[in-house]
């Protein structure tokens, strides 16, 4: 098997890429999926740190990871759903507002 | 061969990664996510995880991308990042601050001990995972649970219409 670090390397570009994603783009739906490639990359590190260590429990922390991100997604697209209802728009320059 | 698989699968990993940040059509975007997320989930299958590639096929890539897809349809995007961006300048910092931390992960990477490997592989079955799941993480499995009910409620509630309530 191939050493842990390869792995967390991979982990650490992919959550850059994400951290990128969410930085630099309009679209919430977007920087959602920008989120997913970063909780992903964590996964993998997770993953790979069990694997150097020979235990399966961080195999078990990236399943509730798992179960955390489907309630975030579903919450989160209802939020964006009634952001969309209330304003017709989608675009996060538009949402600097706390209240209104 | 192991560091080909590893290779060609990390390399199809970081360009749909890029694909997702750079496309500007939002479906683009989420069928770059899929191939990512399926190239994780032969990342998982060469860690001897295949439990966990499994759940990766059939909750990220099946349910929660399902999810994306439907809500990209809802909400008629596309409209957002066509125009001309007033703020393009603040945003092209993030690019020097995201190589920036690419370098501060990779220092620490590289500056930690970097431990054996170990000598029997993790086990990655239904049967590992599960044993794990019912004796040692009993109570936050149970919790998960009340956390999937939340989020259902939570998500009824946002959906429900407000002329209705």
């Amino acid at each position: 098997m191939l050493p842990g670090s390869y792995y967390t390397g991979l982990s650490a570009v992919l959550f850059v890429i994400g951290v990128t994603g969410v930085l630099v783009r309009r679209n919430p739906l977007v920087i959602f999926m920008s989120i997913e490639v970063m909780l992903n990359a964590a996964n993998l590190a997770l993953v790979g740190f069990g694997a150097q260590f020979g235990t399966a429990d961080g195999q078990v922390l990236v399943f509730f990871g798992m179960t955390v991100a489907a309630a975030e997604v579903a919450v989160g697209l209802a939020i964006i759903m009634a952001i969309f209802r209330l304003r017709r728009r989608l675009s996060v320059d538009d949402l600097s507002a706390m209240r209104w | 061969m192991p560091l080909a698989v590893f290779l060609v699968v990390a390399a199809v990993a970081v360009a749909s990664a890029l694909g997702l940040v750079l496309k500007r059509n939002p479906i683009h975007g989420a069928l770059f996510l899929i191939v990512n997320l399926g190239s994780i989930a032969v990342m998982y299958l060469t860690l001897h995880a295949q439990f966990l590639a499994w759940a990766q096929v059939i909750i990220y890539a099946g349910a929660i991308m399902i999810l994306f897809v439907f809500a990209i349809m809802v909400l008629i995007p596309g409209k957002e990042e066509t125009g001309p961006d007033p703020l393009r300048p603040v945003r092209l910092i993030a690019i020097p601050f995201g190589a920036l931390l690419l370098v501060e992960l990779v220092l620490m990477l590289v500056s930690r001990r970097a431990a054996p490997v170990a000598a029997v592989p993790a086990p990655g079955g239904v049967e590992a995972i599960g044993r794990l799941l019912f004796t040692d993480y009993l109570f936050p499995f149970e919790l998960t649970s009340v956390l999937l009910l939340a989020a259902m409620i939570g998500v009824l509630a946002l959906a429900k219409s407000r002329k209705a309530g």
